[in-house]
This record gives C-alpha cells, structure tokens and sequence, in this order.
C-alpha cells in the first residue's frame, strides 16, 4: 500500500468507538495532529490479535498532538507534545484539506 | 473468599503461589501437552529476557556520548548499533532512539498495556505498567517526573512518546556536565533505567 499521507500534513484520528484489541487509545480519537513520520508498514493487530494473518500490512504513521488540543487545562507550557504510532485506517485528512 | 487462603504447601522456592502464578503454570502445562510449546521453549525464553537489563542502554548511551558516528547509527538504526556492542535486538519489533537535547526532553510510555524494549533492556520496571503511569505520563508528564526528583525548565518542551503499536522506544539522555573527563565504562554508570524511559536524567555523582 502507498502511504496516504506524508510528513507535515494535518490528520485527525477517527472518533470510532471501537472496542477489543486497538492500538489507538481513546484519549487521541477525534483529536487533530501533524504527521511526523511514516514509520513503515506492519500487520493490522486489530485483526492478527484474533488469529487472523493481519494482512494487508497497513501504512504505520507517527503523529504528534499539542498536547493543549488533548487535555483541557493541560498543566505545562504551549510547546509540550505528544506523539502515538497510528495506523492509517484511524486516519483521515483535517476537513480544510478535503475542502 | 477461599481463593484468598491458598497454602504455600509444595511450592518449589522461586516459584510464584500467587492465582495468577498458578493459572499461567496451568496454561504452561496445556501448551506443553498438547505440543504448541515445548518446556525447552519455554526455558529459553526465560533465560533470553534474564540475559537483558538496563546495562545495555547503558553502555548504547554512553558509546553514543564519546563517538558521534555510533550515535548517529543508533538513531538511525537501533538494532545495528546494539548488534555492534554485541546486544541481540533482532526480532519483530523495531527500535526508535530518541534523543534529548537542549531544548527537548523525550519520556516514554505505553497507555495501553506494557511495551517497552524488552530486548535491550530487559523487563519494564512494576511502576511503569500500573495504571498510575500509564494515565498519568501522557495527561501531566511534568507532575510525574517532579515525583521522580526531575524537573524540566518551562522553556524545555516536554515530548511524551505513547508506544502505541509496533515501535519500541529508548530515550538517548544527554550527556550530564562535568564528565568530560570520563571514560565510556564510567559514563555507562551515570546511565540509570529511569533516565532511559525519561522519568529522570544521568547525573553526575555528588550533583
């Protein structure tokens, strides 16, 4: 698969409520970050974690969030940040891309 | 509760009593019966994960204090550089080095269950798979390393790494001040676990 997406493009994580075993906690669904890295291409756990072969191996990306636009009142300066290792089917371009 | 009231009656010493412990031996024994594992299997895995500590991270960081192109393989490829200083990383998961510098302090994580890069380093510490970390390092990672007697200045960016999926992450601490004089062995000593998760930094003894 080619990536979808490409280092400094603007995603956001999709708000599913999705349960078992999922590699993307829920504390970053619905949440806006910036694409950091493409980390390679890797079996869906989602899919291998139930006896499936998890294939296709799916684009891995890393991602980074402010981590004001994560937490409400975060306690710490403007520049902190997070960054968590999303899969691309968790991902979607920001609505002013698509636009 | 009689699960509570289990006895220590024929428990071989170093072997857990625990519900737990005794569930996993019964596991143990069912893949061993029905050939899925074989206790050779087992007895290997053991003595593979015994082999590796924070020592390893160690002796990675300080190499990469004293020689710059080392450093450079070990953010660029992780498993090449251990394999250099003999450290067998090989296996399906991958390795991400990430380097503190002056205007950035890296601290690592696994909200969702335990990852770490157990084959450099061994297993994780208890702390850092309790639910406390885990929530707390990616909501107020400041508050968590205060409590860890490390404080990074406000003008410091404070990057947390949530290992949410394949990557395994090792944080490359800076090299503290006033060591220029040390050799590598002696650096590696400064090099503690907590400063290779992040919740901390290597300091110089007596500062």
């Amino acid at each position: 698969m080619t990536p979808r997406f490409e280092p400094g493009d603007r995603v956001r994580v999709l708000p599913e409520d999705k349960q078992g075993h999922v590699r993307t906690p829920g504390y970053i669904r619905g949440k806006t970050g910036r694409v950091e890295s493409v980390l390679g291409e890797f079996r869906n756990p989602e899919t291998l974690a139930y006896g499936d072969s998890g294939l296709p191996e799916r684009p891995l990306y890393k991602v980074s969030f402010r981590q004001a636009d994560l937490w409400e009142g975060y306690p710490g300066p403007a520049d902190d940040e997070l960054c968590a290792d999303i899969y691309e089917h968790w991902l979607e371009p920001t609505p002013e891309e698509t636009a | 509760m009689s699960e509570t009231h289990h006895t220590h009656d024929g428990v071989k010493p170093g072997r857990e009593s625990g519900r737990y412990a005794r569930r996993i031996r019964a596991i143990e024994a069912l893949l061993v019966e029905k050939g899925v594992l074989t206790n050779e299997d087992v007895r290997s895995q053991i003595e593979y994960m015994e082999a590796r500590s924070p020592a390893n991270g160690a002796r990675l960081v300080a190499r990469a204090w004293v020689d710059p192109e080392f450093k450079a393989r070990l953010l660029s490829d992780t498993k090449a550089a251990a394999r250099e200083l003999g450290i067998d990383a090989s296996g399906p998961v991958e390795f991400v080095v990430v380097e503190n510098t002056p205007s950035v302090h890296n601290l690592i994580v696994c909200t969702l269950c335990s990852c770490y890069p157990r084959a450099i380093l061994g297993r994780p510490p208890d702390w850092y798979k309790s639910f406390n970390y885990r929530s707390r390092a990616v909501k107020e990672p400041r508050a968590v390393m205060r409590e860890f007697g490390f404080e990074p200045p406000e003008n410091v960016e404070v990057l947390v790494h949530d290992s949410t999926a394949d990557m395994r992450y090792m944080v490359l601490p800076m090299r503290p001040p006033g060591t220029q004089e040390m050799g590598e062995e002696e650096l590696a000593e400064l090099v503690t676990r907590d400063s290779l998760i992040g919740v901390s930094v290597p300091r110089r003894a007596g500062s």
